[in-house]
């Protein structure tokens, strides 16, 4: 039951009281330990890449596309919500694309002695 | 349903932790980018797939994509000059994007029969909307002052400090009030009209110099709102994604600080390179200046050079007459280095990019720490369009405001060769005693003119 009610996001129901405490325990430990591996990762990425790395990350954190999409996609009372949902996944999306795209381009731009010529 | 969707989310979840760790070398980096794109699609469709989504609203979310991705190419296509721009605005789009879904959240709340945010939840969305909105103005502040569309000196005025507190106090006071009863959705407004102001507010102050450690904070934030919208709503994918930005954001600002030795408080609050314009009143020395010809003459005669490029050489666009000086001096059997500071440019990693842009193999270029000490046995310090970074006075002066940041020691060098538009101080307004040295030689003009002008008396000698 606890898998069905994360797959429902924005409005979800939240029928079981007794099981919600549990739940934000879980959430918070994956906050840690997501941090936690993150710092790791990112403390080993290299000085030079530093720029892709955050044009990388840029389009990472429009992740909040997942959210937009939840909001955008369900059925409301109101079709502004719908609206604002719309507006968010507009913006997201143009993080996503314009983040991987530039952050490859600039990588290709890294070459060793001798590269291309 | 649901369980294949977390599967989804799962998978997602391990190949964004890989595309990060994939760009710990540039011989995996472009994988790393590939494993992103990946993780991306499987997120959106994992989303795509939820039962909840109603099927007559999936064309409007095509419209919304298709119109992101217009916004979006083009954006990637900027010069590598105009990155920290780019980069700040996206920020400011994704802090946005989770601003409205944290208000729509709050007011859907309300109106569907699924009421109830709970108080965990309540914070968390103030969290998020506080977050969200606060990048979004504050990111296009930056994006402004780079783009020099707004003042980028650093504006201050009496009690901003307090002003800036107090209406910060207010907004957590707010965000108190609403988590302990969700009933007074009055407050919920002001709490994102507080955001946006305090947005812009905070980024008054910050000058150039700091912007690579604002863009790294701004980063963090906005990952860290959709840590936020995730524990909001209980989506694992958005906590662990939203939690790599936060940390890599976190990361870099810790290394830009340290890089200028001071505490992220005193960058926030601090206004650097205000207070500095009356420290440049030191009594008037001279310099010694040569033309380009004689640069080419002392560069000939070297076997060590290392170039020192900073953020004049981004703003004269000098990159790529620099790899043509480069490539002289190689062919002369010189061997040529680039001394790179952690906080050359605007953003982190700023100088890398625009030589790697240049052709320059990142093999040559070297951090701080790297080449320090190997300044004594270095020939010549070619100085392009960097001041502070190789200010002596950060060692020395205790008076100075520079005092205890980490510079690249061009003054050990036994040539220094400094380019520079006119003997005015820097961004920070801070004298430096580089240019005044024995050692030293100004060439005046600008960077792009200088490195021509020596690259053309070079050929010539040769040819």
């Amino acid at each position: 039951m606890a898998g069905e009610k994360t797959g429902e996001g924005a409005t979800g129901n939240i029928q079981h009281a007794s099981s919600q405490g549990l739940d934000y325990i879980s959430t918070l430990f994956v906050f840690m330990l997501a941090t936690f591996v993150g710092l790791e990762v990112i403390r080993r990425v290299s000085r030079l890449l530093h720029t892709p790395l955050m044009s990388l990350t840029n389009a990472i954190s429009a992740i909040a596309v997942v959210g937009s999409i939840l909001i955008a996609g369900q059925q409301h009372t109101e079709y502004k919500f719908n609206l604002l949902g719309l507006v968010a996944i507009v913006a997201s999306v143009s993080n996503i694309v314009s983040g991987f795209l530039i952050t490859d381009r600039m990588l290709k731009m890294f070459k060793k002695r001798e590269g291309n010529r | 349903m649901s369980t294949w969707i977390q599967i989804t989310y799962l998978i997602s979840t391990a190949l964004f932790i890989f595309s990060l760790k994939w760009m710990n070398d540039p011989k995996t980096a472009r994988r790393g980018v590939f494993a992103g794109v990946v993780a991306m699609l499987l997120a959106v469709i994992g989303t795509l797939i939820n039962p909840a989504i109603v099927a007559s609203n999936y064309k409007w979310i095509a419209l919304a994509v298709v119109i992101g991705s217009a916004i979006g190419v083009p954006l990637s296509w900027v010069p590598l000059t105009a990155v920290p721009q780019r980069t700040a605005l996206s920020h400011a789009f994704g802090g946005l994007a989770t601003g409205l879904v944290g208000v729509s959240e709050f007011y859907l709340s309300f109106s569907g029969p699924q009421l109830e945010l709970g108080h965990f939840r309540i914070a968390a969305l103030c969290i998020e909307v506080l977050l969200g909105f606060l990048t979004f103005t504050g990111s296009l502040m930056a994006a402004g002052k780079l783009q020099e569309i707004v003042r980028t000196r650093p504006i201050t005025y009496k009690g901003q400090n307090i002003a800036n507190f107090s209406l910060f106090a207010i907004a957590i006071i707010c965000c108190v009030v609403l988590t302990i009863d969700a009933n007074y959705k009055f407050i919920f407004p002001i709490i994102v009209f507080l955001a946006l102001l305090f947005g812009v507010l905070l980024i008054l102050p910050i000058g150039g110099a700091d912007m690579p450690t604002v863009i790294s904070i701004l980063n963090s934030y906005a990952g860290l709102s959709a840590v936020a919208m995730g524990f909001v709503m209980d989506n694992k994918l958005l906590i662990t994604a939203g939690a790599l930005d936060g940390s890599s954001g976190l990361i870099l600002s810790i290394i830009m600080c340290k890089a200028m030795n001071r505490s992220f408080a005193n960058v926030l609050f601090g206004a650097f390179g205000q207070v500095q314009v009356v420290a440049a009143n030191a009594v008037k020395k001279t310099a010694k200046s040569a033309t380009p010809e004689d640069a080419a003459q002392i560069m000939e005669q070297a076997g060590l050079v290392v170039i020192v490029p900073g953020y004049g050489m981004a703003v004269a666009q000098a990159q790529h007459v620099v790899r043509e000086l480069y490539d002289e001096l190689t062919e002369r059997g010189i061997t040529v280095k680039f001394a790179i500071h952690p906080v050359a440019g605007r953003m982190p990693g700023h100088m890398n990019v625009l030589l790697a842009e240049a052709d320059i193999p990142y093999t040559d270029l070297v951090e701080m720490d790297d080449i320090n000490s190997e300044m004594p046995r270095v020939d010549v310090v070619l100085v392009v369009g960097a001041n502070d970074v190789v200010n002596p006075a950060a060692r020395t002066d205790k008076s100075s405001p520079i005092y205890g940041m980490p510079i690249i020691d061009a003054d050990k060098a036994k040539t220094v060769l400094a380019i520079k538009r006119s003997m005015n101080p820097g961004f920070a307004g801070i004298e430096n005693e580089l240019y005044y040295a024995d050692r030293t030689l100004m060439i005046f003009g600008d960077a792009k003119a200088v490195v021509g002008n020596i690259v053309k008396h070079l050929t010539a000698e040769s040819g």
